[in-house]
Order: structure tokens, then sequence, then C-alpha cells
């Protein structure tokens, strides 16, 4: 039941003054201003390093990076479609398997890198990644969660938290938005029994890439549910995605975690937890909730919330 | 040495695939091509071929998965059928753009609706734009030496598309045939290992899939075009190949007592072997009738084609699939295309029969030959019938 916690034995953490001066990913590509999401990219290439294959779904990353005859790739790269990125990154893991089993390329302790946004992996993709979680390909997945599809527009997706304006679930006099609550994604690649599940924020650097780094260590799938402000999609001024993302977690709305060999372990415990107003108010897809929806979404968020510090063995306080 | 075996004809498939040392078989199970694929799984199970036998969960991730092996650099197998083929489709258009070799064999099979798992080419049909090179099979022996073929056609650096080997559901995969086995010190005279000419490694970083912006498009697809047309002549030089090494020489058209013959029938797959049986039949009784059969389906051939059916006053083809279009079959359509520009063409009649198993018989295919002639002779407008329609 150990396996990862024994792969992880000799992790070293990241430093802030020790960074790695790789750039996997390349400066120079077409990300909008203030995209929170290419930033987690970044800090999950850096955290890699090159000795990695990257398989990109159909996305604002795949857009931004790849337009031909240019590419912001400096790690080999294989974009196929919308809905596969898992589908395609098995076939290259197991394709290395078979190869250096037979002698034909050597072993080099390669990571397979799948990447996909929230649409590509709660939506459409979902039956693809989870294919290739309980087939155990040693791989990561990555979902860049921005909570919309944000590459076609801003539309909602079943990652859009409750309330949110989209341009598929506009407010209105009958709809408060989006109507339904957010799909819990790491719940459900925890619920395959993988070795490794964490969440992280780019507000959280170290947190992210040491995260990113353990997910490379471990043997087995591995998925990180990455925090991926868009300031174009949710609204927000380009130098608040940062914050957005930081105020994210101190409002207990997206907690850091990690769930290793299937135990769950708070990576940051909020102590003076910040209302969710102060995390809504930055951005316009939540200026038309009134009091009473806030209130009954600070109800559900405390109420998630406990129950994530019960799976990680920690009593409430109050 | 060779060895003639009586063996079913998937087994055949899977033993040519074994044969062609393949690294990663990723499939899905459908009716009628499971044999195929489990037999596969055995013969890794057993260590028997040394590959990853990825048991995906859908066949969109079946070519998926197999696009991901390919592009890794490793010689990639999948197997499908109708349903499947038709789920795997959005992927199976990326395959060919990214000049990936993999190798297919689709057990042809109706598509629904109604749902129905017996044989016809509406699958094939549904994939005839796809950019794969597809051969069709007549029978079991066939369907081992394409298979073979394939892996060598795909990998050719002047080729690098993605082949398909169609073969018919339950008439073909299912039927244990007389085959000649290959073994393996042939099969590797013949089918060099694969050496990818672009591979995914981190020591040389490439890009592949990359947006195609307006400015580049055509030129992408430019090139596509010309790669599949250039395929022909190396698939056919791998037929001759092939021939030369083991006896058995392949043509992308093959002929049936077509001298002097006024009448011809046109035909693909296993239903072939009926008409020349029939064929046999009416020469037999005075009728100067030969048979047409279309082993390459795409690229098609069109100048052997042409060749093949030249001084012949009339042709009826057989579609195994409905277009849909209010013209009858695919097949026909490409036909009348690819005689559009010859000054003395034939007169044509399209039959559409054997849809979902439905049985065509010998006395189906005189039918077709009396009835073309009888078209022709009364100068009625082309058109298309449906053979055993119970109205």
């Amino acid at each position: 039941m150990s396996r990862a916690a024994d792969d992880l034995k000799d992790f070293q953490r990241f430093r802030p003054k020790k960074l790695p001066v790789e750039e996997p990913l390349a400066p120079g590509h077409r990300a909008c201003q203030g995209c929170g999401e290419v930033l987690a990219l970044r800090q999950v290439m850096k955290a890699l390093g090159n000795n990695v294959i990257v398989v990109s779904a159909t996305g604002c990353m795949e857009i931004i990076s790849s337009a031909y005859p240019q590419s912001a790739w400096r790690v080999p790269w294989l974009h196929v479609a919308f809905e596969n990125a898992a589908a395609v990154a098995s076939g290259v893991e197991a394709a290395h398997k078979a190869m250096i089993r037979k002698g034909r390329i050597e072993d080099k302790n390669t990571t397979f890198l799948a990447i996909a946004g929230d649409g590509g992996t709660a939506d459409i993709g979902l039956q693809a990644l989870s294919g290739a979680m309980e087939r155990g390909h040693n791989f990561i997945y990555v979902c860049l969660d921005n909570e919309a599809y944000m590459n076609t527009g801003i539309q909602r997706s079943s990652s859009t938290p409750y309330g949110a304006g989209t341009t598929t679930s506009p407010p209105g006099k009958k709809s408060i938005g989006q109507e339904t609550w957010k799909k819990n994604m790491a719940a459900i690649a925890a619920a395959h029994d993988i070795p490794y599940v964490a969440t992280g924020s780019p507000a959280y650097y170290i947190d992210l890439m040491n995260k990113a780094k353990k997910a490379s260590l471990v043997k087995g799938p591995a998925y990180l549910h990455l925090f991926s402000p868009c300031p174009t999609g949710w609204r927000c001024a380009v130098e608040d995605a940062v914050q957005t993302g930081r105020l994210v977690v101190q409002t207990k709305i997206f907690p850091l975690y990690e769930v290793i060999d299937g135990q769950y372990r708070l990576s940051r415990k909020v102590k003076k937890p910040k209302p969710v107003s102060e995390y809504f108010k930055l951005q316009r897809r939540f200026r038309h909730l009134t009091e009473e929806d806030i209130a009954l979404i600070q109800e559900r968020v405390d109420r998630e919330y406990d129950r994530l510090l019960e799976l990680c063995g920690i009593a409430p306080e109050e | 040495m060779a060895k003639r075996v009586g063996i079913e004809v998937s087994l055949a498939v899977s033993e040519a695939v074994k044969l062609a040392n393949v690294d990663v078989v990723a499939a899905y199970p459908i009716t009628p091509q499971t044999h195929i694929v489990e037999h596969l799984s055995e013969l890794v199970a057993d260590g028997d071929l040394d590959a990853e036998f990825i048991p995906v969960e859908s066949e969109h991730s079946a070519m998926s998965t197999c696009c991901g092996s390919s592009a890794a650099g490793a010689r990639t197998y999948t197997a499908t059928s109708s349903q499947g083929q038709a789920l795997m489709l959005e992927i199976c258009y990326i395959a060919p753009a990214l000049r990936l070799p993999i190798v297919m064999s689709v057990a042809n099979r109706s598509l629904s609706g109604p749902i129905s798992i017996w044989n016809d080419h509406s699958d094939m049909m549904m994939s005839r734009d796809t950019g794969w090179i597809q051969t069709v099979a007549e029978n079991g022996q066939e369907a081992f030496d394409l298979t073979l073929h394939a892996f060598r056609v795909a990998e050719d650096p002047r080729v690098l598309l993605p082949v398909i080997n169609n073969l018919d559901g339950f008439t073909l995969t299912h039927v244990i045939e007389p085959i000649e086995i290959l073994d393996q010190e042939e099969v590797d005279r013949y089918l060099p290992p694969y050496q990818p000419q672009m591979r995914l490694d981190p020591e040389n970083p490439i890009s592949i899939g990359p947006v195609g912006m307006p400015e580049v498009f055509t030129e992408a697809k430019k090139a596509q075009d010309e790669a599949i047309k250039n395929a022909k002549s190396v698939i056919i030089e791998a037929w001759q190949e092939f021939g030369d090494l083991f006896g058995r020489y392949y043509k992308p058209v093959e002929t049936y007592r077509t001298d002097g013959a006024e009448t011809l029938l046109v035909t693909m797959g296993s239903l072939s072997e009926t008409a020349m049986t029939a064929v046999d039949q009416m020469r037999a009784n005075g009728k100067d009738v030969g048979l047409v059969r279309i082993r390459l389906f795409r690229p098609f051939p069109f100048e052997e084609f042409l060749e093949a059916v030249a001084g012949a006053k009339q042709i009826a083809v057989m579609d195994r699939a409905l277009g849909l279009n209010g013209a009858g079959g695919p097949l026909a359509t490409e036909v009348k295309a690819a005689l559009y520009d010859v000054p003395e063409r034939p007169y044509i009649w399209n039959y559409v029969a054997g849809l979902a198993g439905r049985d065509v018989t010998i006395e189906n295919f005189v039918e077709m030959a009396d009835g073309v002639e009888a078209a022709a002779a009364d100068g009625l407008p082309a058109g298309y019938t449906m053979i055993n329609v119970r109205e």
C-alpha cells in the first residue's frame, strides 16, 4: 500500500533560491496577458526538466504554443485531438516500455506528461483518462483547470463553479448562472486508487513544483489538478491572476492537498480563512451574486473543507 | 519454411502481426474483429509475441493510443469493425495527417441502424476519405499476405501513411482456410525492423501535431495528397517483391477471364470468389463475361482500373454498401468518376447487394450480367438496383 511513499523517499523539495533555470516551455508563446494557466504549466515544466515527452489535448495551451512553423516546446511534444490526451500518452508510454524491453532504445527514465484543460479532462476526456488511470500507465496527467471552455469563448464545463456566469451559463432573471456544483475531479482520480493525486495553484509555486516532481517520481499514474486563473474568461484584471490563485486557497474554495497511496494529506492548512466574497469580488463572473447566494456558497465551501479535513484525519476547528 | 495449415483467417491475421514483431497492439473488442485481438492477447500472454497489448476502454482510445505509440517510434497495430471504426473515425483522419504508419485490420461489418453484426462494406466506405491506404482481401491467404504488405508499405520512408486491410467479417474472419504461414526468417527477409524516420525523443525534440493556420493548412493537405498518390508505386513494388520471394503476386486490380469479355462484373472482397464461379458458368454457356476485382481501394487505382475495363461494352458494379445519395452505392460512383474522361466508356449499371450478410449467389451474379446487358440494350439512363430485396 505504501508504494508511492517508497518512490518518494528520496524526494528533495525545490528551494526558492535554487529553482531550475531550464524553461522547457519557452517564452514568446501566444497566451493572453496575465494567463494563470500557462504560468501553472511553466511551473510544471520547470519542475520536470527536459527529460520529458508532452502530450497535449486541443485547447488554449496547444493553440498558444504550437502555431506552425513556430513552437514554444523545447521538449518533444505531441498533439492529436481534444478528448484523448490520456489515451495518446498511454500509447507513448507503452511504446517506450516495449522498445526498451526489446533493446531498441535505451531506458533514460523519461517522464510522460499529458496536459488538458478542465473540459478536456472532466467532460469530453473523462473516459480516456479513467481508462488510462485504470490500466496503470506510468504517466502524469495534469488538468489545467480554468473552470470553463476558454479557448472556444468561455462556455461552461462541469468544472465551472456554482453561480459563475459564462457564455452558456449566463445569469438571468431565471438563472443564477452555472446551476451545478463544480465536479470534484481530484476525488474522481483518487477513486481510481492511483499512487498520487494532488491539487495545486500557481500562486503557491514551490508547492506546485514539488507536486509535479513527486508525480514524476511515483511509478504508475499520477494526477495533478491545477487551478489556472483566467483573467480573460473570469473578467478580472490581468494583474490579479496570481492574487486570485492565492485567494481561492485562502478562502478554502480550492484547498491544496495530496492523496498518496490513498492517504489524504493537507498541504496547507487555512488557519484564518477569508470569506468567499473576497475571492468573488475580483472577478466579474460572480458579480451578479446576491448576499444569499454567497451565503449558500460559503456554507457549502465550509462543509466541503471540513470533509477534506476529515479525510486528512484532522479535527475541524470550531 | 512456410507451412500450409488449416487455420481460421482471424488467427492467420494475428500470426502475421506476430511475425511482423509489432511493439504495441491497442484494441477494443467488437464483433467480428474479436478473434484477431483475442489471439494476439494470447500470443502476448504466452510470450510468443514481445509487445505491449493495451486493452483500451474504447475504439476512440484505441486509435489515439496507436497514434501515441507510433509517434513514439513503435511498430503499432490495431483492429476494429463497423461501429468501432465509426467511433475512432475522428482520429482516423488525424493519423495519416500526422504521417503515422499504423496498421489496422478492419473486419468489415454493416453500420447501424438497424444494428447488425453481419458483413458488408459500409465501414470501408465510411472511412474511404480518411487518407488511409486501403486494401481489400478476397480470401484468407490474401488477408495474411496483405497484413505483412501493410507494414512494409506503411513504414516505407517514401510513404509513411497508415494502412487498413479490409477483410469481410465472418465470411473471412470466422472461416478456416488452408493458408500458407510464412516462417520468421522469410518474413524478416521481406519486412525489415522498423526504423522510424522521426520519433518523440527528449534528445532530439520535435513538435508533432501543431496548429495549422490558414497560411499553412492548404500546403499541409497538398503534401498529404501527394503522399497518398505517390504511395501507389511503392504498394506495387512491395507486392512485386512479395511475389518474387514467396510466389504469390498481387496487383491493385485483378482480372478474371476478361479477354474478349463484352460484359464485366466489378467487385471487391470475398464475394469475388462467388463471382468467379458465376463467370465460369456463364462462359461455359457461351456468354462473354469477365470479372474485375479491386484489391487496392485507396489510393484508387485509376490507371489500372481503366486498363482492366478497356474494351468492355458494359459493366455491372456491385456495391456492398448504400451511398444514400440517391444514386446507389459509393463504389459505382467512384467507378463512374474514373470513367468520365474516357471517350469510349462502357455502360454502367450498379447493383447494391449483400448488405449485412444477405446472401449473394451465383445466380445473382448471372442476374447482374444479364441485367446490365438488357439495360444497355434498352438504352436506360444509368441507374442502380438493390438485389434480393423482399418487396
